[in-house]
């Protein structure tokens, strides 16, 4: 296949078709609506199923509906729209049926604005629905891998019947890149055997259902939920770095913050600073082995995000202490840009850092005098 | 001797239902709902490719009760979730079973839409005035002055408003193939209302789109009343609040004998 140019929501819409999506069920909300007005075009035309439902509460309970019935379904939203859809989400986790929803994260909180954001990564990553569920969490930082993770998450859906997300942010969803684009694979019913889809005289009823009234019952599922969640732990980790080799100095980002970081290092590399990246793919299960492996030899690590260190948590949970950690965000849609990095890796170059240092209150403190 | 006449079999349990006995209230005519929705089943010979839709509230274990398929909706959701079933299997029978806090109150929107849409679903709502499942609370379809554990005072409507007449509403919706209200309360009007619930299976098997039967319902335990008082309040005073009748009827089912 040769590179074409494509937008990150159509090509996140077209990865999805290319990959067997069978049922889309969305709402719309800048800034994702086009794969909705992209899906309302494609799945018709090939004879598969699009539905614009009346909320995202009513979308994400078609897919549930769709999840139960065994086929690729897929819902897409933007921050407020994914909210409303906690509820469903639960339940699909409850459930323990397959199924994928991209979020094009915007500034929040509240209405907040329709700028790039992270600002949902705990939401994602640490639960968001009720109840005692973790979500495979997908990381994209261009079209190109927003369109192999769009296709890898349903995979990974049915393969845990899990839900995995994949997050990513405005901008990301908004700008053209040349990407290569999947072949075309056929739609092929898997006919799994938990799915709702009639008795057909082939079998004895099947019922699906997040509620156990026995608490042993329930206690049971909820291990069982574990049980899933640390295969996934142990198999699917992914993750990119670049320059780590030699590095003294690691920033951590994931999706734009890591790209716009990218910059930044190659930049400090040419002034002969040995800065590398790690950039979390899946940011749910966290790459806390590789992070593991680079404590004892970094003198430090710069936690960047378009949000107020909300991954931050995750990597000092893997540090516990042993390095110093600096975080370096930026709020409220605004994206962060190289030239701010560079200053927080000439700032890490030239202080001493502490181990015992408070990075999240210490870069609030900076924000606040830049004001 | 009486020999009893074991082979003349009068009355049996519906082929449509498990034989897992009902958590149900005595005197309450969900049982009775029930039973007809499985009668349906079994006569129009659809058991095996029917997936049920339970709700939130009482009939949230109706899952347990009909031998087909079922998943089990979020409140208020079952119509979104049938949507997607049926939407992915067109050539099943999908339906959900909800009460009037499931369907009337929190789902309010969710029902709208799949009979705005026309989606091909057949809807069994059970109005009893009450949210029973949690104790007897106030619900959008509790009369006006009527005590719940959340209208100690009886439902004031200056400010708590009126009680919604889901059928009529729902029949102005151009989706809408067959949206009719019967009761439970004798077994003239459970004749009636099982011919409602055939028909309601009847638009779907033909994709005429959307189809519910409102089914005015008893609620002994949540009332304080008998099982026969509650029966005669529905009489007197459901059946007045809300009317029985046909609100919208496609001329293809009124073709329809049953």
């Amino acid at each position: 296949m040769t590179r074409e140019l494509w937008k990150g929501n159509e090509a996140i819409a077209e990865a999805a078709v290319r990959a067997g999506l069978e049922a889309y069920f969305g709402y719309p909300i800048t800034p994702q609506t086009e794969i909705l007005e992209y899906l309302s075009r494609r799945m018709p035309e090939l004879g598969r199923t699009f539905v614009q439902a009346e909320s995202e509460l009513g979308a994400i309970n078609m897919v549930y509906g769709a999840a139960c019935a065994g086929v690729r379904v897929m819902s897409t939203s933007s921050s407020p729209g994914v909210s409303l859809m906690m509820e469903g989400l639960s339940y699909i986790a409850g459930t323990e049926v397959p199924a994928v929803l991209v979020n094009v994260m915007r500034g929040g909180p509240g209405l907040g604005n329709i700028a790039p954001a992270q600002s949902d990564y705990n939401q994602a990553v640490h639960g968001g629905g009720h109840g005692d569920y973790r979500n495979i969490v997908l990381a994209p930082a261009s079209v190109q891998e927003a369109i192999d993770l769009t296709a890898l998450s349903f995979d990974l859906a049915e393969t845990y019947r899990t839900i995995c997300m994949v997050v990513l942010d405005g901008s990301i969803g908004q700008m053209m890149e040349p990407a290569r684009m999947p072949e075309m694979r056929p739609v092929q019913r898997a006919h799994w055997e938990w799915a709702t889809d009639g008795r057909m005289g082939k079998r004895e009823r099947r019922v699906l259902t997040s509620i156990y009234l026995d608490p042993i019952q329930e206690e049971k599922t909820n291990l069982r939920l574990l049980t899933r969640w640390k295969n996934v732990q142990r198999n699917e980790v992914r993750y990119k770095e670049y320059f780590l080799d030699d590095a003294k100095y690691v920033i951590i980002g994931f999706g734009t913050a890591g790209r716009v970081a990218l910059s930044a290092v190659r930049h400090a590399r040419e002034q002969g600073i040995k800065v590398g990246l790690l950039r979390p793919i899946t940011v749910s299960p966290f790459p806390v082995e590789v992070i593991e492996d680079l404590v004892g030899r970094v003198d430090g690590f710069l936690v960047t995000e378009m949000n107020s260190g909300q991954m931050l948590d995750d990597v000092q949970r893997a540090v516990r202490g042993r390095a110093p950690v600096e975080f370096y965000g930026r709020v409220g849609g605004v994206i962060p840009m190289p030239e701010e990095i560079m200053r927080e890796i000439h700032r890490m170059v030239s202080e001493p850092l502490s181990v015992e240092s408070d990075p999240r209150g210490e870069w609030h403190e900076r924000m606040l005098g830049m004001r | 001797m009486i020999t009893p006449a074991l082979n003349n079999i009068v009355s049996s349990r519906s082929k449509g239902f498990t034989e897992i006995p009902t958590h149900y209230c005595p005197g309450c005519t969900h049982g009775v709902a029930h039973r007809l929705v499985a009668e349906v089943l079994e006569e129009m010979n659809i058991i095996d490719k029917t997936i049920g839709v339970a709700p939130v509230g009482c009939a949230v274990f109706a899952y347990n009760y009909f031998d087909t398929d079922f998943v089990e909706a979020p409140h208020g959701r079952a119509p979104a979730m049938a949507t997607g079933i049926k939407r992915v299997l067109p050539d099943r029978i999908v339906f959900t079973y909800q009460g009037d806090g499931d369907l009337a109150s929190i789902g309010i929107g969710e029902i709208v839409h799949a009979a705005a849409r026309g989606e091909n679903l057949t809807v069994i709502f059970i109005n009893n005035a009450n949210y029973g499942m949690t104790g007897g609370q106030m619900a959008p379809t509790t009369l006006p002055g009527m005590k719940t554990t959340s209208s100690p005072r009886g439902r004031d409507v200056e400010t708590q408003g009126f009680p919604i007449r889901t059928a009529e509403m729902l029949s102005t919706l151009g989706g809408v193939g067959y949206c009719v209200r019967r009761s439970l309360h004798d077994s003239k009007n459970i004749r009636l209302a099982k011919k409602a619930i055939r028909l309601a299976f009847e638009t779907q098997a033909r994709e005429l789109g959307f189809a519910m039967v409102e089914l005015l319902s008893t609620c002994p335990t949540n009332w304080d009343m008998t099982p026969a008082e509650s029966l005669k309040f529905v009489e007197e005073k459901m059946v007045p609040a809300f009317p029985l009748g046909d609100f919208k009827v496609s001329e293809a089912i009124k073709q329809v004998k049953v």
